[in-house]
């Protein structure tokens, strides 16, 4: 049984992998043809920023939208997921690693005409981690001691412990200029493109940049399209009214275009987790036995293929595999209802109990939550399925911690530091893990960070902290006429800038 | 003041809107203080009066901008949208309905009866995703849903993405609205005043255009106010299968991001705007007949 599994989640996985290389070449070659460097890229998405400032709550869509195209860091996480030297152009650590000297790029100006200076970096970084910011990267920055603008070119970054991951932190920061009064409702960045117009509710419209530094991009801008419904977003690809959808969220729909030359798909790399969280600080889930016994009773293969078909990847613990610590924990906790009574009985709770699940409204948390009600079931737990808003499940859960257990898709990237805090609302609270996922940001060298980070990342497993269903697959679908878009939007970011259209 | 209460009793915070997973409890008494949900219930509401009492619709918590633009940029979706979908039922249900009372008899008149009878009961969404489906993916004859970035600047562009979302309403308006007039039409066929016009040599179409029309349309006139205002209302459906970033698709987020300003602002507007519909109705049977003008003059 346990092999059977794992073989399985390996095999997914090698598949995804292949399909996605096997059609970024194919969209790679046809980009030769006879490309339109005019053409304006058209791409569908379902998130529209709230505003377009990513420290003032914006959300995930101004990652999208802005990362890379209107506003750059000193440092780029490529789709990828390497780290890249951006607005830098070279930067020294000191021995101790306290202490970053970065060297800024020459010729760099915002979109207002103003320089690019040492002083726009310290305000951008300084906006990241005040005390008003809403930045969901302001915790990893905490260590910063101070910025100082040294000449106009230079910056020094003084930090209270080594931080080996101070580079990748510092691609979610913002270069903003520092004389910019309103970066809510505009911008002013150093980006390839800068904002034409934002429709709220509808669309956001970027133009190239005229003054930009680096290599100019491939089309003649791009026009953001929000929609609220995936049926929506769906039949505007199909009708020719979007070039490219960023993020496809009902795989129903994707039989109408798998099977369309007119049409590509690809599968690329997610950082997405299904996740049950358990509320581990109080009865029964304080009780590893008792999420053991959970995890085991639920067949997570039928439940991935029931709702994503052959999508999706099986996970064994919270790190998806394109992160550096991940190792395959699929058989930690393997599907076999029979162990699952056994670990309930000898926890104490031999008849089952009865446990109220707090569901988010919105796909797929609801047919999950039936699935699971159905599963457990079987190994006598009644789940009780509580329906709340996304709004709700911030005051209930996050804040109050009010809880037994609950369904989240947790979108981030690089997470596993969540299980460092034992103050988050899951209430995991290893010493062990705090004290590993601690000393590795303080490492000397990313193998000794891995190497911390691999070890936390078994321990939560074995300690089944939480249940992590599957992850959610990052599916893109564009006319064949276009190429050169990311495929897997790390971070949730969609670079525009290389995307190309075939005249017509 | 009610609309105060009900919204607060909504569970949730505004302030939620503004965190996402990660943020820490500074982050999220920060987000608090920005949207004032951190200060007692009797102080929120002063100062919410405070500020309507000066026409101050105040600043959305979530978009961090002033919500009256932003009202103003939704209403030049939603208004035309429902003013040109009103027109279009009306050069549908007027004529037809006239016909259906006058040919009841004939196997048309009926026809047109059942079917407006059963257009009644089809829901407003249904229309849409079948039109969507047949006129846009299928003929693409006209795009599935969006409005253009530029707005109205391409008025051509605007046009046609208001078509099918036009067509929409109009077909489930004018379904209602024909038996109104259908039935305004039987009153007058079956009046005294008809009979002695035709009796004065007047022709069956000549006395139905003369004096039948400016009679039947009194009730129809006030029935067709109720329809506007609800159609406007109505909108927040049609926009959301069309993709509209119009005033109904604005309150469906502000609800669901429980952004007070911007629900407040927009029940606010429209609050307005179905008062202004009913004036203009008012007027419009003023109009028409001249025995409310009088019946006013005789009393002062």
């Amino acid at each position: 049984m346990t092999a059977s599994l794992k073989e399985t989640g390996l095999g997914l996985r090698s598949l995804t992998i292949s399909v996605a290389f096997a059609i970024v070449g194919a969209t790679g070659a046809m980009a030769q043809d006879n490309a339109d460097p005019s053409a304006v890229i058209r791409i569908g998405s379902l998130y529209e920023p709230q505003n377009l400032d990513n420290t003032a709550g914006a959300g995930q869509g101004i990652n999208e939208a802005f990362n890379g195209n209107v506003y750059e860091g000193l440092f780029q996480l490529t789709d990828d997921g390497d780290v890249v030297e951006k607005l830098v152009s070279g930067f020294e650590m000191s021995e101790d690693g306290l202490t970053y000297t970065f060297t800024l790029q020459p010729d760099v100006t915002f979109h207002s005409g103003d320089p690019l200076t040492a002083a726009d970096v310290k305000h951008s970084i300084e906006r990241v981690t005040a005390e008003t910011s809403q930045s969901s990267r302001k915790r990893s920055l905490a260590n910063i001691e101070s910025v100082e603008a040294k000449d106009d070119s230079t910056v020094v970054v003084t930090l209270k412990e080594r931080s080996i991951s101070l580079p990748y932190n510092l691609t979610y920061v913002w270069i903003v200029n520092d004389a910019a009064e309103d970066l809510t409702s505009s911008e002013d960045g150093t980006g390839p493109y800068k904002l034409d117009n934002w429709r709220r509710g509808s669309s956001i419209t970027l133009s190239p940049y005229e003054n930009y530094w680096g290599e100019k991009p491939k089309n003649g801008g791009v026009t953001f399209s929000y929609f609220k419904e995936a049926t929506a977003l769906n039949n505007a690809l199909l009708t020719g009214a979007v070039d490219i959808i960023t993020s496809v969220q009902s795989p129903d729909s994707l039989i109408q275009f798998q099977d369309n030359p007119s049409f590509v798909v690809t599968d690329g790399q997610s950082t997405t987790k299904e996740v049950l969280a358990y509320n581990d600080r109080v009865a029964p889930f304080d009780n590893v036995k008792v999420r053991k016994a959970v995890a085991r009773a639920i067949d997570r293969e039928r439940l991935l293929n029931s709702i994503w078909g052959d999508y999706g990847t099986l996970i064994g613990s919270f790190v998806p595999p394109t992160d550096p610590w991940y190792v395959d924990l699929t058989d930690v906790d393997p599907y076999d209802p029979e162990s699952a009574k056994a670990l309930l009985a000898e926890a104490g709770y031999a008849d089952g109990f009865t446990f109220t699940l707090d569901t988010p409204n919105y796909d797929p948390h609801p047919i999950v939550a039936q699935f699971l009600q159905n599963e457990l079931a079987k190994v006598g737990i009644t789940v009780e399925i509580n329906i709340i808003t996304a709004n709700e499940w911030y005051t209930k859960i996050y804040q109050a911690q009010d809880f037994q257990a609950t369904l989240q898709e947790h979108v981030n990237h690089r997470d596993i530091v969540f299980y460092g805090n034992p103050d988050f609302y899951w209430g995991y609270n290893n010493p062990e893990v705090v004290e590993l996922i601690a000393s590795a940001e303080a490492s000397g060298s990313e193998a000794e960070r891995d190497e911390k980070l691999t070890q936390a990342n078994r321990i939560i497993a074995e300690d089944a902290a939480s249940g992590w269903l599957y992850l959610y697959p990052q599916i893109v679908v564009s006319t064949a006429s276009v190429s050169g878009y990311p495929v897997n939007g790390l971070n949730s970011q969609f670079f525009a800038y290389d995307i190309v259209k075939q005249a017509q | 003041m009610v609309l105060f209460i009900l919204l607060r009793l909504l569970p949730g915070d505004p302030a939620n809107a503004l965190i996402s997973v990660g943020a820490d409890e500074a982050q999220i008494a920060a987000a608090r203080r920005q949207v004032g949900s951190d200060l007692p219930l009797g102080q929120q509401f002063v100062q919410f009066i405070t500020s309507l009492a000066r026409f101050d619709l105040g600043t959305s918590f979530v978009s961090r901008t002033p919500v009256l633009p932003e009202i103003m940029d939704r209403l030049a979706v939603t208004l035309p949208l429902t003013v040109l979908s009103f027109l279009l039922a009306l050069v549908i249900a007027v004529p037809l309905g006239i016909l259906s009372a006058v040919k009841a008899d004939r196997w048309y008149g009926a026809a047109i009866s059942v079917i407006s009878q059963l257009g009644i009961a089809i829901p407003v969404f249904w229309v849409g995703i079948l039109l969507v489906t047949l006129f846009a993916v299928n003929l693409r004859l006209f795009p599935s849903g969006g409005f253009p970035p530029r707005g109205w600047d391409t008025p051509v562009e605007a046009l046609r993405t208001l078509f099918l979302p036009i067509l929409t309403i109009a077909i489930v308006m004018s379904a209602s609205l024909l038996r109104y007039v259908r039935s305004a039409t039987q009153d007058v066929l079956g009046s005294d005043y008809l009979r002695t016009a035709r009796a004065l040599g007047a022709g069956f179409s000549e006395a139905l255009v003369r004096h039948g029309i400016r009679n039947g349309a009194v009730p129809v006139m006030s029935i067709l106010g109720i329809e506007l205002a609800t159609a406007l209302l109505g909108a927040v459906v049609v926009e959301r299968v069309f993709n509209l970033p119009g005033l109904g698709s604005m309150l469906l987020l502000a609800i669901e991001q429980r952004d007070f300003p911007n629900i407040q602002g927009v029940l606010f507007i429209s609050t307005l705007l179905v008062l202004l519909i009913g004036f203009l109705a008012d007027l419009g049977q003023r109009l028409v007949d001249p025995r409310l003008r009088e019946s006013r003059g005789a009393r002062s």
